[in-house]
């Protein structure tokens, strides 16, 4: 168990406020671009899915993480600052990438963050070299794979998976399964849907978990860590519902509303909300309390994310190539240097 | 030269280049298929495991756009991958990884981080490897910002450019020659041929100029010998550096004379001698005597037939024929 959550005397009511502000936040980044406009178009929601938190807190400081496209919530829940998520998020200077790479590039290495991946299973083996970093320099660290249940149909993933177990190496694969790659069911994508079952054969530390369980989350992720730090990698597999669409665009015309209520029935923010209640951990004032304060939180992060500006066009250039580098060439310079040549 | 200077094979320089930069940098690892124990398919990496040991020159199991991936993620947290891919031609196993991943992080990051990784492979024909293991897809790598490309063609150049592509913080997409691993030159440790990035003029001529890299500097300069016992004087300019690429030396020389060709091993449609006779036309346009032409490999899979393979592409002879004719407007027998 991670330090943050050995420290609480009340874990859950963290995790609760952890997924709180994941929801607020996804909340705020529908609203950002209904506000906003164009920019920021791949916009996907992980609303359903903020038991996660869990996984998070089981990390600690040091350890690193890639994340996919639906990665809003795992940046939020290890430290992510949501004015500079959300400028990012809408492409302004002030983001965590200087507005260059947006909600599906979002990364921040200060945290560890080592990139979110817009290829479903893209950001897999970036995980894998991390841990091969941290055993062969000898870093006490681990490095964490959130992918959703489309990658687990990628074969990079069992190129990752098998290397991982191979060399023995500080990784924890975690499959954040919401049931939809896009609009395909898992069960019309595979015809096993065990994922976790799939460790075994590579020699993993297979583990899973309902994911509308936080504190569950939390405690079988610990021990998932525990064991990957010890050089034994695992896969872990949280099962959530993805209550909205894909993307924005998305009105979910492939499944129906019945299938959807009983999905969204499994609420992991709800059941710690009541869970809270029912223990006598926290009361209904309080709770609210905190919901407010998570709104208020995201409110003025999102007005703060509004009113920053896009990069400059000079920044274009920038980073393609490291800063004393040779780099690329504008358009309107080349067309200069071939055109003045015969005028 | 110096007082350094050895004569030593392609292979031989590739090698110590990888052994010099372990030494210096305990960062360097060299991962991919078969560079441990067996030593490299082509035997590059041979005896490294023995002196580095397991943990830095790394076994891989056979899946490319792992080792691509693992690299890049290592690579984003302190070590220094060299990830070998046996032949280019498993390039599309890896685009995924190095056009999308590993060229871009930086960028889409605001700079957060680099990939400072070299991707060692090797291409070409000559080994009757037919359709799979001879290609040259140098043009896929370089037309993705963000990745550099080398095809070194002499054995100073694959020391050094080797050596310095692992200093660089952005990822080195590294091309050897399979056909020029066991050809023999100087090898001077203290003295690179040129700088990062510059081309390096290893003829003289002042009747035409031919643009190669990799392999085709030598078919260049073998023409060169039959064209000026026909009276032609070309200049032969190795190019080395794709990307960055400074072209500015060449085309002086091109505006020196009106006439260029660009030479490529690999084939024709959409490949980087278009690139490259493209810059030279724009820029030298009103010094042109004649269009800049593209000597580059057949449209076609490369055969295994050995007669079919060589004949894919440009040959010495094709080349010189191609050439006389530029200057001296003498067509060859098969015109």
């Amino acid at each position: 168990m991670s330090d943050v959550a050995r420290a609480s005397n009340r874990p859950l009511l963290d995790l609760y406020r952890t997924m709180r502000r994941i929801r607020s936040f996804e909340e705020r980044v529908g609203e950002m671009f209904v506000r906003q406009g164009t920019a920021g178009s791949m916009l996907h929601l992980s609303i359903g899915e903020e038991g996660v938190a869990g996984v998070c807190a089981a990390m600690e400081d040091g350890d690193s993480f890639t994340t996919h496209h639906r990665g809003h919530g795992v940046f939020l829940a290890r430290g992510g600052e949501p004015g500079r998520m959300l400028a990012e998020i809408g492409g302004k200077e002030a983001g965590y990438c200087a507005g260059k790479g947006g909600s599906m590039h979002i990364a921040d290495m200060g945290v560890g963050h080592l990139g979110a991946n817009a290829i479903v299973g893209g950001g897999i083996p970036h995980a894998v070299g991390a841990a091969l970093s941290y055993k062969t320099k000898g870093i006490d660290a681990v490095s964490v794979a959130f992918f959703g249940d489309g990658a687990m149909q990628q074969g990079l993933l069992y190129e990752s998976m098998n290397m991982a177990a191979l060399w023995s190496l500080p990784v924890l694969f975690v499959c954040i399964n919401n049931q939809y790659g896009m609009g395909t069911r898992i069960d019309r994508a595979a015809a096993n849907t065990d994922f976790a079952a799939r460790a075994e054969a590579f020699g993993l530390a297979g583990r899973h978990v309902d994911g509308s369980d936080v504190e569950m989350v939390l405690e079988t992720a610990a021990a998932a860590m525990t064991t990957a730090r010890s050089g034994t990698p695992g896969l872990l597999t949280m099962t959530c519902y993805r209550f909205f669409g894909h993307a924005r665009m998305d009105k979910s015309p492939y499944r129906d509303a019945a299938e959807e209520a009983e999905g969204r029935g499994h609420d992991p923010v709800a059941a710690a909300r009541a869970r809270l209640l029912d223990r006598s951990e926290a009361r209904e004032a309080d709770l609210d309390a905190l919901d407010a304060e998570a709104a208020q939180e995201m409110d003025a992060a999102l007005d703060w994310a509004l009113a920053q500006t896009q990069p400059p066009g000079a920044a274009m250039f920038d980073h393609v190539y490291a800063p004393d580098e040779p780099p690329p060439q504008p358009l309107r310079d080349r067309l200069s240097d071939v055109l003045r040549e015969y005028r | 030269m110096t007082a350094a200077a050895q004569t030593a094979t392609y292979r031989e320089a590739l090698r110590e280049a990888l052994a010099d930069a372990m030494r210096a940098d305990g960062d360097v690892i060299v991962m991919g298929e078969e560079v441990g124990l067996y030593g490299g398919a082509y035997g590059v990496t041979k005896d490294l495991i023995g002196e580095f040991g397991a943990a830095r020159v790394l076994d891989t199991p056979i899946s490319e756009a792992g080792i691509v991936g693992v690299a890049v993620g290592a690579a984003m947290t302190g070590l220094r991958p060299v990830a070998e891919i046996m032949y280019v031609d498993f390039a599309g196993l890896v685009m995924d990884q190095l056009g999308n991943q590993a060229a871009k992080i930086r960028y889409m990051f605001g700079g957060q981080t680099g990939v400072p990784m070299v991707l060692r492979t090797q291409g070409g024909t000559g080994r009757s490897a037919a359709a799979q293991h001879s290609q040259s897809l140098e043009s896929w790598f370089a037309h993705v910002p963000g990745l550099r490309v080398v095809m070194p063609a002499t054995v100073n150049d694959a020391y050094h450019l080797l050596r310095q592509a692992l200093t660089k913080p952005d990822p080195v997409v590294f091309i050897e020659h399979k056909a020029l691993y066991v050809s023999k030159g100087t090898l001077d440790k203290d003295k690179p041929d040129a700088p990062w990035g510059a081309p390096v003029l290893r003829r003289a001529g002042g009747d035409a100029v031919i643009v190669a890299y990799s392999r085709m500097v030598h078919e260049a300069l073998a023409a060169a010998e039959t064209l000026a016992e026909r009276g032609v004087e070309a200049a032969v300019w190795d190019l080395r550096c794709l990307n960055p690429m400074d072209l500015d030396p060449i085309l002086e020389s091109v505006r020196a004379c009106g006439r260029a060709a660009v030479v490529t091993e690999s084939c024709l449609t959409g490949g980087f001698a278009a690139e490259l006779s493209a810059q030279i036309s724009e820029h030298c346009f009103d010094r042109l005597e004649e269009p800049v032409i593209r000597i580059a490999g057949e449209d076609v899979p490369i055969p295994v037939a050995p007669d079919l393979e060589a004949a894919s592409i440009p040959t010495p002879g094709l080349i010189a024929d191609a050439m006389a004719w530029l200057v001296s407007r003498e067509a060859p027998a098969w015109a």
